[in-house]
Order: C-alpha cells, then structure tokens, then sequence
C-alpha cells in the first residue's frame, strides 16, 4: 500500500476519533446527556433554534460550563504537545526526542511551581504559565547544548540528558513539596500528574492561541526540516539558516509544552507516541506529518481524558497516568524494534 | 618552494572561484597557510595529497563552509562571506562525506530535498525533470521508492551525489566522492564530474586515489602539510619524485592514454 492511500486512510480514521471522541466526551458523565441534546446545545449556541436543545438548565449549564471546556483544553494541549514532540524529533534529528522523556515537562512543572510557592504574582494571573514556560525553555536549552555533538544528537546521551534534566527538576520539585503549604502541596501534585480537571474558557482560549500559531509556524518550518534530516552541513549547504531554525524551534517546543503544562501539568508520552504512528504510516515529510500530529494529538488527549474520568465510576484519574501507561510499553517497543533493525541508534 | 604554476586559466580572468593566499589557524595550528588558485568554469579540479594534508579544509574554505583565518575566497567576483545562505545554494552544491538521513525518507524524496534552493524560483518549475536527470546519472533510478536509510553504503553514497546534482548550481564541490563505491561506481562517479565541467560548471574533487585523479582532471592541486605544493595538469604534478617525496613511499609512474598511472613499488 502506497503512502498516498495510507494518507486518506489516515485522515478518515482521525476524523472518526476525533468527532467520536468529542461526542462520546460530552455525552458520558455523571450526568448522562444524549447526543441529541449536545448537537442541540451546540446550535442553540450557534444562533440556530431546535427541537434537541436542552431545556434543563443543569443540562446545559454541565455542557458549557464543565464538559465542552475540559473537551476544548484536551483538543489544544493534545495538539500542542505532538506538534511540539514532532518539532523536537525534527530538530535533534532523533525520533526519541520528546518533551516528557527529556525533562522539558518537568522543567515547565518546576518553573508553574515555583510561581506557586512564593506566590508570585508578577504577571497577574498569567504568572504560573510564564514560569511554566520559562522552565520548559530552559531544560530545552540545557538538554539541547547539553547532548548534541557534531550537528547530531545521540539517543544515549540524549536520554542520558534528559534522566539528569528530570532528576534535578524532581529534587526541585520535591524540595518545593517540603516547603509549601497544604493548598501549594495540592496544586503542584496536580501539576506533576496531569489533569484537565476544572478547565476554565480564560484559559481554554490561551491555550488554543498559542496552539495555533505554534502549530502554524512549525508547518510553514516543515520544508526546512526535511532538509535538516540530512544532517546540519548538508542542511547549510542547502541555504537553510541552520541556527536561526534551531533556536526559533526550541522556543517553539518551550512555548507548545509551556502552555500544556501551565494548565494541564505533565502530560506524557503525547509527542513521542502520536508523531511515531503517523511517520509509520504516511512517511517523514514534516508538513503532513506535523498537520496530522496536531490531530492525533487532539484525539488522543481527548479520549484519553474520556477513559480518565470514566474507567473508575465517580473517580478522575489523572490523564498523566494514562498517557504514561500507554506510553511507556510503546517506548520498550520502539527500542526493541530498532535494536532489532540496526544495534542501535548511535 | 618547487610549486609547477603553469596557471594560464588565472590569467583570463573569468574563474569562478578565486583563492588568494587563504591560510586556516586551527587552536593555534595551521592547517592551511598561503594557498592560492582559481577554478574556471568547465575545469574539473581534483585535490590530492595525504591524509591530514588540509585537502578538506581547502575545500571547506573554497566552499564558503569555513571562513579562512587569512586571505580571501571570492565566487563569481563576490566575497564569500558576503553571499546569504539561499543564494549561495543556487551558486554552489556541496557533498560532504556525512550520507545519513535521520528519518526513513524515500530515496526520491531525498534527491528532491537538492531542488530546495530553487524553490518559488522560476528555475523549480522543472523540479522533477531534474530529479529524474539527476538519479538517471547516478544509476539510482531504481532505488526510486526505496527508503533511504535501508540503502547501503554505496547506494546512500549515489543517492546524496545524485541530490547535489538536483541543485543544478554553476560550481559542485565533492568531498571524496568515489569513498565506499566498487570500481564501476567510482569510475561513473568521475565520469559524472567529468561531464559536469563539460556542461560548463566548475567542479572541485577531493580524492585520494591518484590514478583516478589523473585519470579524470584537468588539473591537480596537490596538498602538503597546509600547503599548495603543486598546481598543475596531472602529468606536471605526478612525477615520482614529488609523489614519492610528499607520501613517503616509492612508487611507479606509468602512462595510460597519456595520464600517468601512479603504482607503488612493492617488495
């Protein structure tokens, strides 16, 4: 089967998840909602009257108010976490690269809770995600300068990296649980778990903005790392700007994670796992495989979240947990298969 | 210091690349120091000499890839330094000796990566024609739908000549092309080169094979120790004693069809 037919078989199929994983989200609950009442809802608010619409306040106000917001968080975060595991596969020229498994997460967690424990409010209420932001840019930089070697990135010393990256935020992390007071402590094991819990439409809306123009800037940087797949003098050679790219796309990976974890805490796993089956099926080239990544992303999250709150009756597991346990078998898996393939990646 | 400059081409004043006295300090070493010479368009150029000599610093210099300590690179007329890094792309192609490709794109893909510089240019209307050309003349037409990475050795090797070709720029430079190939490959690489100064491009070899070198340039410039020792048609530079006195090692020089072939003396 060629890669163009995998393509449309590809689309079809997120299209399915992501449509089904929205609908399925809105309808189970405590509350159970038929999915006529959700389409209703929904057109009611687009201005079209009904006979589906929910009359019952607690109806509507359990859609507007808890669901659709929890639904909308998962669809931004989930695309922005495997468009930024795509950008930093791209740039370290690794397909291990992923912001959970170098630190980039933790590093983005350390920095929210710090904001938490001193109580910073130097930035409004936007404080935390700026210091979330902040710590992810900064284990980026430090895992990047850290673990490249001639142009190229190894998967030992990347992973090596990224062990020391998640071993120092943790001890920072932990020393931070030591000194803050219980409703600090609460808030930053929230942050190390991953929840969409509680998702409001202020931030809802932060989130989906900086998806979008991440997102839309690592397309228009697709081109240019196909060529970077060459190596980084091949690349130049090429006349791409080498390190222009490579600095804007750390900040984007840091701005991408930032965001998540501002709102969501760590979610892991998203941006090895998607941007992996999306390459095994319709191929490298970064452009299709970025636009395909932010959906992926978004239905993964997005049903992952259903199972979070679903699979124990009354319970609200956090997503991190999840993705973890998804993720972690998946990464035995791609070492396995490519020790198989070729001893190895160095 | 026993340089041949039989340097006609200099004198007409339309080379392509200009070195003048270039000299390259590495931590305190110099790799290269006072190199001078031209390349002209349709000359097939090869640099030879042992290793460590500062073959691939020369090239490296010549190619805008390093910038020399001391002296100047000129291309076309302009300072190298001066050229943005899209333009240059469209001036020159370089292959370097690095053949991997992170992710498991397909060989043709790869190939076409060569046509970036032109894209949104009138010159990349014709892309595929010239991918096709390209992997035509490199014997990998083939290998087409073939993922790069499950290539070998020699294979990744024609498949990364054959995307320098795509970028269809005046000067190639080839960073020991012919490295990994069997005999025939080597041979069809040169014959590459050589039809590719034909065309009117200039192109600048890097090769350790002397013979293949001979058999191949329209001139040699022989390295040594950081310096030009020799510059020259491949009959002026290859005389057993400079060939002896620069490697080490006594050998045999014998004619083929007018080139010398160059065989060490073996006990």
């Amino acid at each position: 089967m060629n890669r163009a037919r995998r393509a449309v078989i590809l689309s079809v199929t997120l299209a399915v998840l992501l449509v089904g994983g929205v609908i399925a989200s809105a309808v189970v609950g405590q509350l159970p909602i038929s999915p006529a009442e959700v389409v209703g809802s929904v057109l009611r608010a687009a201005g079209i009257q009904n006979p589906w619409a929910p009359d019952d306040q607690i109806v509507e106000s359990t859609l507007w108010v808890v669901r659709f917001p929890r639904i909308a968080m998962g669809l931004a975060v989930g695309a922005a976490l495997a468009v930024a595991g795509a950008v930093m596969q791209a740039i370290f020229g690794n397909p291990l690269a992923e912001p959970g498994v170098v630190g980039v997460s933790s590093g983005g967690a350390f920095g929210a809770s710090v904001a938490i424990v001193l109580g910073l409010t130097a930035f409004g209420s936007g404080t935390i995600a700026v210091f979330a932001f902040a710590g992810g840019l900064l284990a980026t930089l430090l895992v990047y300068f850290v673990s490249r070697a001639n142009g190229r990135t190894e998967v030992v010393t990347l992973l090596l990296t990224g062990i020391a990256v998640n071993a120092f935020a943790g001890a920072g992390l932990a020393f931070l649980l030591f000194v803050a007071d219980s409703g600090g402590r609460e808030q930053i094991v929230f942050w190390q778990l991953g929840s969409l819990n509680g998702s409001r439409w202020v931030e809802v809306a932060i989130v989906i903005g900086v998806t979008a123009v991440g997102t839309a800037a690592a397309i228009i940087l697709g081109r240019r790392y196909d060529i970077l797949s060459l190596g980084e003098r091949n690349a130049r050679h090429l006349g791409v700007n080498v390190e222009v790219l490579r600095i804007g796309s750390i900040v984007l990976v840091a701005l991408l994670t930032g965001v998540a974890v501002a709102f969501c805490g760590i979610i892991a796993f998203v941006g090895l796992v998607v941007p992996h089956v999306i390459r095994m099926t319709i191929g490298p080239a970064h452009r299709p495989l970025i636009i395909a990544s932010a959906f992926g992303g978004a239905a993964l999250i997005v049903l992952a979240d259903l199972l979070a709150r679903s699979v124990v009756v009354g319970a609200d597991l956090p997503i991190g947990l999840l993705t973890s346990l998804i993720g972690g078998p998946f990464f035995f898996f791609l070492l396995f298969r490519q020790r198989k393939r070729s001893g190895g990646w160095a | 210091m026993g340089m041949t400059t039989s340097d006609p081409i200099s004198a007409r004043g339309v080379s392509m690349i200009s070195a003048r006295g270039v000299g390259v300090d590495l931590e305190g070493a110099t790799v290269l120091d006072d190199v001078s010479l031209d390349v002209v368009p349709g000359e097939l150029l090869v640099l030879v000499g042992p290793n460590g000599a500062g073959k691939s610093t020369l090239l490296g210099v010549l190619s805008g890839e390093r910038r020399p300590s001391r002296g100047t690179v000129t291309l076309d007329g302009r300072e190298l330094g001066g050229i943005r890094h899209a333009e240059l792309a469209r001036l020159r192609s370089v292959l370097t000796q690095e053949n991997a490709v992170s992710f498991p794109f397909l060989v043709a893909e790869v190939v076409a990566m060569g046509r970036s510089p032109w894209a949104r240019l009138p010159e990349g209307r014709d892309d595929i024609a010239v991918v096709e050309e390209a992997m035509d003349a490199t014997d990998i037409t083939h290998l087409a739908a073939r993922r790069y990475t499950q290539l070998s050795g020699g294979e990744k090797a024609r498949v990364s000549l054959a995307r320098v070709l795509a970028q269809q720029t005046p000067v190639i430079f080839l960073d020991e092309p012919t490295a990994s190939l069997d005999l025939r490959h080597q041979e069809d690489v040169m014959r590459v080169g050589r039809r590719m100064a034909d065309e009117g491009r200039a192109v600048v070899v890097v090769l350790h094979d002397l013979s293949l070198a001979s058999a191949y340039a329209d001139r040699l410039a022989l390295v040594s120790g950081g310096r030009l020792e020799a510059l020259g048609s491949p009959a002026e530079v290859l005389t057993a004693e400079r060939v002896e006195r620069v490697y080490g090692l006594p050998v045999d020089l014998h004619l083929v069809a007018g080139r010398p072939v160059v065989v060490p003396r073996r006990a």
